[in-house]
């Protein structure tokens, strides 16, 4: 099996992106299940069912979902084993953008939007910088010169990733991110012993244990202050 | 590549600059404060960051170095001569339609400065065929189609360029949604684009799009606030003189407010190969040839003849008319007087 773990800033288009990816593959016989991880709520299994791919959700609630999702990754692995697929897609959203839920030698997809702004690909961490493809969206609704200063920016921040542009509502450009995604010699039984490709943050004080009161005298563990002088 | 890696290793992080000045603007993105005087080689300089600095900008030294190498590649080749890129004819060989069946033609070579039409319904397969070009499909897309560049099968490393990518396009639903204005934006492309003579090439395209707009606007106007016409002539001009891309694929341009036949000119004087997804007589004739779509597959190739190019000249006579006549209203003219 195959496993490739897609994330993204919130409403880039992954879950469109994937949809139109994964029907070009099944279509030629590859066998696709998808994983969506999501900290609140989402409705996109459904679309993915509607769409015929066997699909679970993993909701994080009141964890941070990087984490959630470190801690449940060799879970999912081994229910697309058991299931027998060709290609498993884990979905997560980049919520700090501090975060990747990327895995040493495991396929890494970042998907951002043209929309989001030029000075966004500087401002996203690991997520970007540490993905090997970088999928950019929602192309067909600005200029060819925005297209190419967005593309010439996300270039500076990871050279070494493939740029791909895909039309998650036309689905242009999903056969060929298809070829790249899916590669028949890779086999992934487990990502057990595997490692990040980047540390999370180091984060443990008083609110992570739940505390709401604000002030000095209630922080405790990891707290750093805010530099306001010039 | 390995000759650059060495230099990563020996010269220091001053010297790098001094060899590749576009370097600064890669490290700052990467996270990194230089002021372009350091001694210390950038191995050397990542190895002394402070730790809590590498935790806090979330940095990885070994990353960087490699992109650091990698970019400086990129950069080289696309400031080269451009020689390996210069392309001169695309051939396209056919692939099947939707039902597998072969297309209907032998080979279809299109040549700089050539205009061509594609016509067929919406989801017949145009976007397809667009998709094929920019992949440089090798029998590997769903139409099984071939394409050959100046005769050769092109090298794979120019599926994954982002900056030299072979198609550039232009919709009709696109908009600016940058928060800029007219000069700056095309000056941030200007940048991106690492031309020379940057302020020429930006006053070129003002000048340019001012001449296709039907109103003019100034070089300090928001690109948010310019109408639909001046958008879409700004947008022709930028492409034709600032994207690389060989190729332009049009679909339609609007009646209104734009010079079609100077827009078209425009690309041409460029040497670019026109594709046009259009259904407008005028501009469908002014094609040297129209592909006709059909079922996902190419049905037919029309050869623009004397017959059709005669028609042509009338409807250009309409079409200055009716533009004349909406000069005159915008002018708050009447028309009872207008010859027809």
């Amino acid at each position: 099996m195959n496993l490739v773990t897609v994330s993204g800033p919130p409403s880039s288009g992954k879950t469109a992106i994937i949809l139109k990816t994964a029907a070009t593959l099944m279509q030629k016989g590859v066998k696709v299940g998808v994983v969506k991880f999501d900290c609140l709520s989402t409705d996109d299994d459904l679309l993915y069912e509607k769409a015929g791919i066997p699909v679970r959700k993993g909701i994080s609630g009141a964890l941070c979902p990087d984490h959630y999702f470190v801690s449940n990754i060799e879970e999912v692995a081994q229910w697309g084993v058991k299931e027998g697929f060709d290609l498993l897609i884990s979905e997560s959203a980049g919520l700090c953008n501090r975060c990747s839920p990327y895995i040493k030698e495991i396929g890494a997809i970042c998907v951002i939007d043209n929309l989001s702004g030029i000075n966004t690909p500087k401002k996203i961490g690991p997520m970007l910088k540490s993905a090997d493809i970088v999928v950019i969206t929602k192309g067909d609704i600005v200029s060819q010169a925005e297209r190419e200063v967005f593309a010439s920016r996300v270039n500076s921040v990871n050279p070494k990733a493939t740029i791909m542009h895909v039309n998650g509502l036309t689905g242009q450009g999903a056969y060929e991110l298809g070829t790249l995604m899916y590669q028949e010699e890779v086999q992934v039984d487990t990502v057990k012993g595997r490692e990040l490709r980047f540390p999370m943050p180091s984060a443990l004080c008083s609110y992570c244990l739940g505390e709401t009161r604000i002030g000095d005298e209630y922080q405790m563990g990891n707290v750093r202050k805010i530099n306001l002088e010039r | 590549m390995k000759q650059i890696q060495e230099e990563l290793d020996k010269l220091g992080i001053g010297q790098l600059f001094g060899r590749y000045p576009f370097l600064n603007g890669y490290l700052s993105t990467q996270g990194l404060e230089l002021n372009g005087e350091e001694t210390d080689t950038l191995p050397t300089f990542l190895k002394k960051l402070d730790p809590d600095e590498i935790e806090d900008k979330a940095l990885d030294a070994e990353s960087i170095i490699t992109g650091t190498a990698t970019y400086i590649s990129q950069m080289l080749e696309f400031l080269g001569d451009g020689k390996e890129r210069s392309v001169t004819e695309i051939t396209l060989y056919p692939g099947t339609n939707k039902d597998g069946e072969p297309e209907n033609f032998d080979k279809l070579t299109f040549q700089r400065g050539e205009i061509v039409c594609i016509v067929g319904p919406t989801g017949s397969g145009k976007s397809r065929l667009l998709g094929d070009i920019e992949w440089m499909a090798q029998k590997d897309t769903p139409t099984r189609r071939r394409l050959l560049v100046n005769g050769d099968v092109p090298d794979p490393k120019w599926r994954f360029s982002s900056s030299d990518k072979l198609v550039a396009q232009l919709s009709q639903n696109m908009n600016f949604v940058m928060d800029l204005t007219v000069e700056e934006f095309i000056r941030l492309h200007a940048d991106s684009r690492m031309v020379n003579n940057a302020e020429e090439v930006v006053q070129n395209i003002i000048r340019e799009a001012n001449a296709l707009a039907g109103e003019q606007f100034a070089p300090n106007t928001a690109i948010t606030s310019l109408s639909g016409g001046q958008s879409r002539a700004l947008m022709i001009a930028d492409t034709a003189i600032l994207s690389r891309s060989l190729i332009v694929l049009i679909d339609e341009i609007e009646n209104a407010g734009i010079d079609r036949k100077k827009a078209l000119k425009l690309l041409l004087n460029e040497d670019k190969i026109v594709l046009m997804a259009t259904h407008d007589p005028m501009l469908a004739l002014m094609g040297d040839r129209r592909i006709v779509i059909k079922n996902g597959g190419i049905h037919r190739v029309i050869e623009t003849n004397d017959r059709e190019r005669a028609i042509l000249s009338n409807i250009e006579a309409l079409d200055f008319k009716v533009q004349s006549m909406r000069h005159m209203l915008r002018q708050g003219e009447s028309l009872e007087h207008f010859e027809f």
